[in-house]
Formats: structure tokens, C-alpha cells, sequence
């Protein structure tokens, strides 16, 4: 189990666990849940922000939040 | 009898909920493809059948009834207050088809709240490309409630829409989720001290502000350690609510929605890969800023030289038709020039106005956001900072209002602190006629000087907000941790008619404000400019004959002599001269400085001001530009120069000219604090940057 900010690009992930007290709640709102898919897109420059693809939803997250994200990569 | 019910739509940002509303109320409000578009209530009327009408209410998205910014807020202040005179009979819940899952999140809530509820499933031209299938009816029946089918793009589904709000009634109120299964013990002692209020409404009013705090909206460290305590209790309560009801939809859809991945075409990847590239991401980003530019000198010349000599020709031939008398001379000398002096910007504006609309249709916004959140956040900005910014370059009230949408309050004072010096629209006449006077019209590698001058102020504009964002970002202290969270809408194909609508709402917006004013402005100038106290005034004509200097110049020389004599201890020329001193230092004489002092209302009165000093007392029908240009200083070089074009520039660039922006900086601050702070500094700077670059460049 890696946090999300360390996923690779191209890779996908199950989302095992969420710090809740950390995590904003639209980003769970949006789909960020235990069980969901997520995919890392693309990268800015310094790989921040972002750029996933959680569940449908296609959403740019900063690393900082990201680090909240525990997940097990799957490809 | 005809009866008035209340409608309210509600979605997810970006869903169609303006769309939906226009469609409905025959209104043109904005629509954009961003997030965020709308960010304060509209109202409409539109009529459902023969005897019932609707009052339409168009809100700002939010992604769910636990609101974070203040936009969302909106939403939950009116839903709470059941004697809000808006609160719906009934309300649509607009949702897009590609999204539904997490739009039906937001409608869940909704329902709970015990209003009847329609939903609208927006977007529906796309599911064949998209390869969705959705079982209506089983839908309609586990959700409980009339589901229609819609695509304001193609227009289709508004009238069965209509018919289901007429018969709003039947639509079951009954709750999705029981409230009891996030906890058990909170929500039955809940129960026991309110027994005939909904659950879900008082753990709503319990709960609004736990994300989007009072603390933080007005910073006042007032909470005690019991409530921060129980609220991050009450996150964990939201956060449950959340996930029992992705558990409901999840299991609802699984039966109803389906889509064929193998049918779905991909143009998000595609583009994608190349527009938020690490790389070519950012040269895309500079090439189409510099081809806007570019474009809004190239292909408005035309059509602004057209407008220019028409203007002329219709003083011309008022001066000839209308009887000669003062009020005569005040429509051709006042009045008609100081409109010439906007009219003539149309083209231009539009243009700006076309290409703004553009980039905000194609979803390509977002992808700007994308590439500048890291680059901003150095200076207390943040990605969605861009928007404000970019919109900025139309004008500053809309792109003030837009920073509503940022959730960490000093992000988006800093924001609303910044914006007005980026180049808003009423700032391109006053750069394009200066442009046009003193920079050389030539190409540097099929690049123009002109058009390169202009896009250099847009850039100065923007480095101005970024290095003043990054000054208050050191002085304000931090209180909040800010985060961010942005949706990247799917691209698409711009609807002409949604540009088309931006671009004329603007331009008419734009000419009429500004009409108003010069329309004032040029007629108390006028006035001004042909009184004057004293016997230097009545006398001129007296006064410069019997001048000793005159004496050998030619009648027409003598004429010319005897008007400027005038003007200058006229009402206007004595309030000119008053300043002179204060303002000669950045190279600018007292006819500048009327036209200055006007513009401190709207900076866009600059042209219109000078067009109207210099036709006072003028017979010869010129353009304005050239007669800009014919204008000299007493050692005989031409006014405009390179010098004082740049100063003038400078100033311009940086003053806060603008009663509107300081009155809605005022509002969305609530207080005076910020606009006045603005206001000082902005036209601190203003000076002292025209006066530094006057001096060096004279
Ligand atoms: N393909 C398609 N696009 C649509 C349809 N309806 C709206 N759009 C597009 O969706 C985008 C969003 O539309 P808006 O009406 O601004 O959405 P909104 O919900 O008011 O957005 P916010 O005010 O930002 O919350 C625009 O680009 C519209 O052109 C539709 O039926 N089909
Ligand atoms: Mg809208």
C-alpha cells in the first residue's frame, strides 16, 4: 500500500483508506471513497497538481492532499 | 385564475442549469463550459401551461448541501428558510448523464429535505457517443420520483419538462436516506429534542458551517476547543452520510445505468496529452494569448477606421443640417465626439469578448487552472486564480465575483485585491489610441510592434497582480489551510450561439455603462469647457488680436490662437491648469489631466474626454486620432511622444480608475477596508511608476 502522491503516472489504483480528518469533503463527495478506482493522468511540472481519474469523476488534486490517500496499485 | 409556483434548479457545477434556465425562461444568462460560471442567484419567469407560471430560480452549482465556498452557500441558505420568498415548490435537480452517479449524491440530499424533486438528466445528445444506457423507468421508480430526459443543445425534452412541473404535486416527498443509519444515538436523541422538525433538515443547520466556517468567513477566532472537538465529530458524521448514500446510488444504478465503454470515443486523452503538456502546455497556453493580441489589432483596423470617419461625417453634416446655435455645438463638439470615443472600440472589444468566450466553452479554462495552481500558489494565489484573472482582461466586476468560487478566504481576498490590475476592457481604448500615436506601425517577423506593445500591458497587468499577491501574502497572515479541488470538464465544440450571446451581452453591456457616463461626462465637459469666469474668457478673441506676437500670422493661425486662449481660462482649462503642477512631472499637460480627472469614474472616459476638449471651439472636422496627434507642446515636439505615451500607458495601467470595481470590491468584502486600501495603493503606484519611466524616457 503506497499513499497516492507516490502512484506512478498511467497507473491505477484501488483506494484502500482515507484520513478523514485531513481529506477535504467535496473530494469524497466527488468519489473519493475506500473501493474506488483511481488513475493518475498527468502530472504538472514538480508532479503537483494532479491530474485523476477517481471513480468518473476527472479531478486535479494538490500532492499535500494527495498524501491523505492510501491506495494498492493494481497495474 | 393563473397560478405562480416557484422553481428551483440545483446541480452540480457545469451540469446545464443556465442552460436549462435560458431554455426555459427565454433569458440569456451565462453559460460557460467551467466550473463555476454562475455564482449568484438569477430569476426568471417562464410560462408552463395555460393557466400555471413559474417563477425560475438559476443558483450556482454545488456538489453537495455540505457547502465549501461561498458560492455553494447560496444554495443552502435558501433551502434552509422555508419563508424565503425564493423557497421552491419545487425543485429540478439538473444533472449530466456522463456524471450521474455523482450528481444523483446532490439529489439525494435534496430529496431529503422533503421538497418535491424533479430530475432533470441533462446532456442527453452525448450518451450515444458515450455509450449510455439508462433504464428511465426503473429509475424513476427507486428514486422515487419523474425523471426527464433533456438536451438543451438540441433542444429536446423542455416541453415534457414543463408538463412535469405542472404536476409537481404528485411527486412523492418521501426521504432517501434514513438518518438513523449514519448513527444511531446522535440522530434518536436528535429526534427526542426536536420531534416534528425532518432529521436531515436539522443536521443540515447543525451542520452548515462545519466546511465553510463562520471563522473563516469572517475571521473571528472565536470558537472554544468544545466546538472544534465536535466538529471534526460532525466531518466524520458528513463523511458517513456520504458514503451511505454513494452505497444507495451505487446499488440503484447498477440496475439502471450502463455504458459501453467500447462506444465511447476519446477526445479528453487526446487533447489532453498536448494541452496540459509539461512543455507544450505552456507554449500553447502563451501562442494563443499572443494570437488573441495579435488578432484584436489585425482584424479590427478596418472596421475602427470605418466607425472613426463616420462619426466625423456625422458631426459634419449635423453642423450643416441643424441651425447653428448652442445647442448645436454641443452635440457636435460635445456629445458626438465623447461617443465617437467609445463607439470606435466595439470592434475590438467584441473580439476580446469572442475569444474569452471561447476558451470558456471549450472546457479549456480548466486546463489553465491545471498548469498554474503550482506556479500561483508561490504567491498566495491559487489555479483557480487564473479565471479571475483571465476574465479580468473583459472586466473587473464579473472576475471579482468570479473568486467566489475559491474556497480559502485570503486566496480569494488576495484574488479580489489583485484583479483590477489585470487589463480589463475599458483600459484597451486608452492603450490602443496611445499604441496607435506613438508606437512605430511596423513587423518584426510578421509579428507586429503594436500588437507586441499591447500584449506587453497584458503581461505587465498580470506580473503586477502576481508581485502585488505575493506582497500581501507575506503581510496577511495565514489562518487557513487552503485546498484544492478542480473538476476537468469534458471538451466541448463552443455553441456559437452561447458565444455569440456572451460576446453581444457584453459589448452592449459595455457601450451602454460606458454611453451612460461619457454621455454625462461629455456634456458637463463641454459646458465647461465653452464658460469661463472673468474678462480672459469673454475677452479672448480681444485679448489674443491685440496681442503684439500675433500680429503677423495668418487668419486661419489667429482663429486657432483665440480658441486655445479660451479653453485654457475656461471653467475646464482653470480646473486643468490647477493640477498642472502636480502631473507636468509624468509629462502630461492640463488637458491630460482633465481628461484624468474624468476618468477616475471609468477609465474608458479618457478618449471621449480629449475627443471633446479638442473639438471645442474646433471647426475642422478631424478623426481622433489625428487630431491626438496634431496636439504640441510649447517647444513645438508633439504631446504624444514615446515618453509621455508610456507614462501615460503606466498610469493607466496601474490606477484603480473605477467606482464599479471599488463598489463590488466593497461588497464582496463587506467593508470598506479593502476598496479604499486599494484605491490609495493602486494609485500610489500608478504615479510613481509614470513618473519614474517619464524621466527616464523624456
Ligand atoms: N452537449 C451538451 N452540452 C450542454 C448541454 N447543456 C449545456 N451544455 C454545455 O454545458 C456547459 C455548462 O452549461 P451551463 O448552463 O453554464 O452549466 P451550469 O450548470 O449553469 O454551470 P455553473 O453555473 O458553472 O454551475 C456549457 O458549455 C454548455 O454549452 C446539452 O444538452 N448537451
Ligand atoms: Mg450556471
Amino acid at each position: 500500500m503506497i499513499s497516492l502522491d507516490k502512484l506512478g503516472l498511467g497507473k491505477t489504483a484501488i483506494i484502500e483508506s482515507i484520513e478523514t480528518d485531513f481529506l477535504p469533503l467535496k473530494l469524497i463527495e466527488m468519489g473519493c471513497l475506500p473501493g474506488n478506482e483511481v488513475s493518475l493522468l498527468y502530472l504538472a511540472p514538480f508532479r503537483d497538481p494532479m491530474y485523476l481519474k477517481i471513480d468518473e469523476a476527472h479531478l486535479a488534486i494538490r500532492t499535500e492532499v494527495a498524501k491523505y490517500i492510501m491506495v494498492k496499485p493494481i497495474s | 385564475m393563473i397560478k405562480t409556483i416557484n422553481i428551483t434548479l440545483i446541480g452540480n457545477p457545469n451540469t446545464g442549469k443556465t442552460s436549462v434556465f435560458n431554455a426555459l425562461t427565454g433569458l440569456n444568462q451565462k453559460v460557460g463550459n467551467y466550473p463555476g460560471i454562475t455564482v449568484e442567484k438569477k430569476q426568471g419567469t417562464c410560462k408552463l401551461n395555460r393557466t400555471t407560471k413559474a417563477r425560475v430560480l438559476d443558483l450556482p452549482g454545488t456538489y453537495s448541501l455540505n457547502a465549501s465556498s461561498m458560492d455553494e452557500s447560496v444554495v443552502i441558505e435558501l433551502l434552509l428558510n422555508k419563508n424565503d420568498l425564493d423557497f421552491p415548490d419545487v425543485a429540478v435537480v439538473v444533472t449530466d448523464v456522463e456524471n450521474l452517479k455523482r450528481n444523483l449524491l446532490l439529489f439525494t440530499q435534496i430529496k431529503d429535505l422533503e421538497i418535491p424533486t424533479v430530475l432533470v438528466i441533462n446532456m442527453s445528445d452525448q450518451m450515444k457517443r458515450k455509450g449510455i444506457s439508462i433504464d428511465v423507468e426503473l429509475l424513476e421508480k427507486q428514486l422515487n420520483t419523474s425523471i426527464v430526459l433533456i438536451s438543451t443543445r438540441k433542444k429536446r425534452g423542455i416541453e415534457s419538462l414543463k408538463e412535469t412541473l405542472v404536476k409537481y404535486r404528485s411527486i412523492s416527498t418521501s426521504p432517501i436516506l434514513d438518518p438513523l443509519t449514519i448513527d444511531e444515538t446522535y440522530f434518536k436523541s436528535l429526534k427526542r429534542a426536536f420531534p416534528n422538525q425532518s432529521l436531515y433538515k436539522l443536521w443540515l443547520v447543525i451542520t452548515q458551517d462545519v466546511n465553510f466556517t463562520k471563522l473563516e468567513r469572517q475571521k473571528v477566532p472565536d470558537s472554544a476547543e468544545f466546538k472544534t472537538q465536535s466538529q471534526s465529530y460532525l466531518k466524520k458524521f458528513q463523511q458517513r452520510e456520504t458514503i451511505k448514500r454513494y452505497q444507495i446510488i451505487n446499488k440503484i444504478l447498477k440496475e439502471t445505468y450502463h455504458v459501453n465503454k467500447e462506444n465511447a470515443t476519446d477526445l479528453r486523452s487526446r487533447l489532453d496529452n498536448i494541452l496540459i503538456h509539461k512543455f507544450w502546455g505552456y507554449v500553447i497556453f502563451f501562442v494563443i494569448l499572443l494570437s488573441i493580441f495579435q488578432a484584436i489589432f489585425d482584424w479590427s483596423s478596418i472596421p475602427m477606421d470605418l466607425i472613426d470617419s463616420t462619426f466625423v461625417k456625422l458631426s459634419e453634416a449635423l453642423n450643416d443640417y441643424l441651425p447653428p446655435g448652442v445647442l448645436t455645438n454641443l452635440i457636435t463638439e460635445g456629445v458626438i465626439p465623447g461617443l465617437g470615443g467609445i463607439v470606435i472600440f466595439i470592434p475590438q472589444i467584441a473580439f476580446l469578448f469572442f475569444f474569452i468566450s471561447i476558451l470558456e466553452e471549450t472546457g479549456y479554462m480548466s486546463r489553465v487552472v491545471f498548469l498554474m495552481d503550482r506556479g500561483l500558489r508561490r504567491y498566495g494565489l491559487n489555479g483557480k486564480s487564473v479565471i479571475p484573472l483571465i476574465s479580468g482582461t473583459a472586466c473587473a466586476i464579473p472576475a471579482v465575483m468570479a473568486a467566489r468560487n475559491i474556497e480559502s478566504w485570503k486566496e480569494r481576498l488576495i484574488t479580489i485585491l489583485v484583479v483590477p490590475f489585470t487589463t480589463c476592457s475599458a483600459r484597451l481604448p486608452v492603450y490602443l489610441i496611445l499604441i496607435s500615436l506613438v508606437i512605430p506601425n511596423q513587423r518584426f517577423l510578421g509579428i507586429s510592434y503594436q500588437g507586441l506593445t499591447l500584449m506587453g500591458l497584458y503581461f505587465l497587468g498580470f506580473l503586477m497582480a502576481i508581485v502585488s499577491a505575493s506582497l500581501m501574502n507575506k503581510i496577511l497572515e495565514t489562518s487557513t489551510k487552503s485546498y484544492f479541488v478542480v473538476e476537468m470538464p469534458n471538451y466541448k465544440l463552443p455553441l456559437l450561439k452561447n458565444v455569440g450571446i456572451t460576446v453581444w451581452e457584453k459589448t452592449r453591456a459595455f457601450v451602454v455603462e460606458a454611453g451612460k457616463i461619457i454621455l454625462a461626462i461629455s456634456i458637463l465637459l463641454w459646458v465647461m469647457a465653452s464658460h469661463g469666469p472673468g474678462v480672459n474668457f469673454s475677452n479672448a478673441e480681444d485679448l489674443v488680436k491685440t496681442n503684439a506676437e500675433y500680429k503677423n500670422i495668418s487668419p486661419d493661425e489667429l482663429e486657432t490662437k483665440i480658441a486655445s486662449y479660451r479653453l485654457e481660462h475656461s471653467y475646464i482649462g482653470i480646473l486643468g491648469k490647477s493640477i498642472e503642477p502636480a502631473i507636468a512631472p509624468l509629462g502630461y499637460d492640463w488637458k491630460i489631466g482633465i481628461a484624468l480627472i474624468s476618468s477616475f469614474a471609468a477609465r474608458e472616459v479618457f478618449v471621449g474626454t480629449l475627443a471633446t476638449i479638442y473639438s471645442v471651439g474646433n471647426d475642422s472636422q478631424e478623426t481622433i486620432k489625428n487630431k491626438m496627434s496634431a496636439e504640441i507642446r510649447p517647444d513645438g515636439s508633439p504631446l504624444f511622444n514615446l515618453a509621455s505615451g508610456i507614462s501615460l500607458m503606466l498610469f493607466y495601467a496601474f490606477a484603480m480608475q473605477c467606482m464599479s470595481t471599488l463598489a463590488i470590491v466593497k461588497k464582496e468584502t463587506n467593508g470598506w477596508k479593502w476598496p479604499l486600501i486599494q484605491l490609495v495603493a493602486m494609485t500610489f503606484i500608478a504615479y510613481f511608476a509614470a513618473l519614474i519611466v517619464y524621466q527616464i524616457l523624456k
